[in-house]
């Protein structure tokens, strides 16, 4: 019978295990750090081309709104806020990924403030909404707002939507919190056209501001608008 | 901070890890004893050797399988054949008496009390040195007792030969998923060989040295899974147990899934119950690899195949609520996007690639079994099939065999 245990076996095999999963854990962390490289791209890519936006809204704010470019404003903007969320999901809430989640809230922002400028100035139809949403406890409404959001995006392209986390640590986004006056159990909260909306409002009700939102648009226009917009993230 | 879930969840995926790897190092330590043998071999000695046939409700596959033994490639008059009839209410006793008249054969009646009581009657009555069973839904190759004898002969203190178990035919896709699970089973049985830590001796063909019988008893009930429980009682009692993997026995799989999970659901209840008859062995240093493989092994499939399919079915449950929520939310609004899929959106977390390791060595067991039966390299289809169906019926037998044992219910043969 053989009752003699190998003991050398059994510890190998252990140690053959241990270092599968640190190289399992290190080509996952490989791959983390990957992601995160092509999310801290993406964001400079789209600082780069608010940036470029913005000297040249400026250069050319004296001239006629024909100048303005098709590529005024960045189309990465959605791309970015669906990754940001996977990897908020999937690889942790680490420091890196906040980090990326504040870098974005201000991108965000300042692409809301330009989009709002250009669309003033040049009378192009689009529409702007601020939505609030909270992670920190279970908010199951926000989720709903959430879908009902995406899908007026991508039923309305040119219907810009800026999400924003209600517990991020970022001064700007606190500014807005109180300029529009959001309290965090009002929320999910819209802010559309001035107009501060609480708690969840079902696709049609919003359809139909989103829509009166683009007729107010078109009743000022300096010149035929383009095409310009591309969908834009919720969350 | 990790939730206890994960905790659990790594523990058992680093548990599982730990058991491919250890039989995947055991093949590679072992390999070149790993003889596969294809014409007829000669013995110098033919010992006298009693198959017992145990019936009840057969006579659909009795007639094979004796006709199999009567083709066995062995001395005739060395070969003691037992027909038992254990109360069949079909025409089984009809077609065992139609053997009578061969002089090897001896046929037996009695009223029906388990196929333990049919096996104890057959030890009662033999008069050989060795001793065996044949299932009546099962049929031995001609080459398949010789070669189990010839362990006997160069190993003195082997006291039981478990044959290769594979599936007689397979029609349908159950069968086929069976198929490629029994050629993983004989990987595995044979490197239980190799470690000295077999826990089944086969109701088809494994052949035992009287002495077994002798020594510890005869068979017992063992939660309908007699032949269980004396690879138990053996290990118990350092009894040397060993594979012979180019002994063949075909046996007749379930047709369908329910039948599938009648006979595993005995199967996983006999394991659970006895793993806690025996209890006293487990992690005992003088019980060997059976103490501290085999047993632990089991008792982590038990754990963990229900726990992953659990996690598995409220992944699932999660993203159907997501999509209902989202039905909820805006009925049917279908508007058209662009499904560009994005390599960013593949799960690269830790468990994913220790997962697929587990799925590549089960795989290599399922390649290298069927290598030692059918003599052939390579996948069959049969993979196809055996994923899908044991990971998502499996965890309802091993779930319903611990309910079973908590509430002492017993399963049903049949």
């Amino acid at each position: 019978m053989n009752n003699n245990i190998d003991w050398k076996k059994y510890l190998i095999v252990f140690l053959i295990t241990v270092s599968l999963f640190l190289t399992a854990s290190y080509v996952s962390n490989y791959f983390s750090n990957q992601k995160i490289n092509q999310l801290k791209s993406i964001q400079d890519k789209i600082a780069i081309d608010i940036l470029s936006s913005e000297t040249q809204f400026s250069l050319l704010s004296e001239l006629s709104c024909k100048n303005i470019s098709d590529s005024v404003f960045s189309g990465e903007l959605g791309e970015l806020g669906s990754k940001l969320e996977w990897s908020q999901q999937n690889l942790g809430a680490t420091e890196e990924v906040s980090y990326l989640q504040k870098y974005y809230s201000l991108l965000e922002i300042k692409d809301y403030l330009l989009a709002k400028k250009i669309s003033a100035r040049c009378g192009v139809k689009s529409a702007f909404i601020l939505y609030f949403y909270t992670t920190a406890e279970n908010c199951s409404e926000c989720e709903r707002q959430g879908i009902v959001l995406t899908t007026l995006r991508d039923k309305y392209p040119e219907l810009r939507v800026y999400s924003f986390d209600y517990s991020i640590e970022l001064s700007a986004v606190k500014a807005m919190l109180k300029i529009y006056k959001i309290k965090d159990t009002e929320l999910p909260a819209l802010v559309l056209d001035d107009e501060l909306l609480t708690g969840f409002h079902p696709i049609d009700e919003l359809e139909k501001k989103v829509q009166e939102s683009f007729k107010l648009q078109e009743t000022k226009p300096e010149v035929t608008p383009k095409k310009i917009l591309n969908p834009q993230i919720a969350p | 901070m990790a939730s206890i879930s994960s905790v659990i969840f790594y523990i058992l995926i680093f548990l599982s890890v730990y058991v491919q790897v250890f039989f995947f190092v055991t093949f590679l330590e072992n390999r070149k004893k790993i003889v596969i043998r294809n014409g007829k071999i000669k013995l110098a000695k033919y010992p006298a050797v009693t198959i017992v046939v145990s019936c009840w409700n057969e006579e659909k596959t009795v007639y094979k399988t004796v006709r199999s033994l009567l083709n066995l490639n062995y001395p005739k008059n060395k070969l003691k054949i037992f027909l038992i009839d254990d109360g069949s209410t079909d025409n089984t006793w009809n077609i065992l008496r139609k053997f009578e008249k061969y002089p090897n054969i001896k046929v037996f009646h009695k009223e029906n009390g388990g196929k333990y009581t049919a096996l104890n009657l057959g030890l009662e009555n033999m008069k050989s040195d060795f001793f065996g069973g044949l299932d009546a839904d099962s049929f031995a190759d001609p080459e398949s007792l010789i070669r189990i004898m010839s362990f006997f002969e160069k190993d003195p203190s082997i006291m039981a030969v478990a044959p290769s178990v594979t599936i007689n035919d397979s029609k349908n896709i159950v069968q086929r998923a069976q198929k490629a699970e029994y050629h993983m089973g004989i990987y595995f049985r044979k490197m239980l060989g190799f470690l000295g830590a077999i826990n089944v001796t086969p109701g088809p063909l494994t052949i035992f040295r009287k002495k077994v019988f002798d020594d510890l008893g005869s068979y017992r009930h063992g939660h309908n899974t007699e032949d269980m429980e004396i690879a138990y009682r053996m290990q118990k009692n350092s009894y040397k147990i060993e594979h012979c993997n180019d002994a063949y026995v075909y046996t007749n799989t379930p047709t369908t899934i329910r039948k599938l999970y009648k006979q595993r659901l005995r199967w996983i209840y006999g394991f659970v119950n006895n793993t806690i008859d025996y209890r006293s062995v487990l992690f005992k240093k003088k019980y060997g690899n059976f103490a501290f493989f085999t047993l632990p092994m089991g008792i982590i499939s038990v754990i963990s195949i229900p726990y992953l399919f659990g996690r598995m079915i409220y992944s699932l449950g999660d993203f159907l609520y997501s999509k209902i929520t989202v039905l909820n939310t805006i009925g049917f609004h279908f508007t058209i996007k662009n499904f560009n899929f994005d390599t960013f959106f593949i799960n690269m977390q830790s468990f994913a690639f220790l997962i697929v390791l587990i799925y590549f060595l089960i795989i290599f067991s399922i390649i290298f079994g069927r290598k030692m039966t059918e003599g052939k390299w390579g996948l069959s289809l049969d993979v196809i099939y055996f994923f899908p169906i044991f990971s998502i019926i499996a965890p309802f037998w091993f779930m319903k065999a611990v309910y079973n044992t908590i509430l002492s219910k017993k399963p049903a043969w049949r």
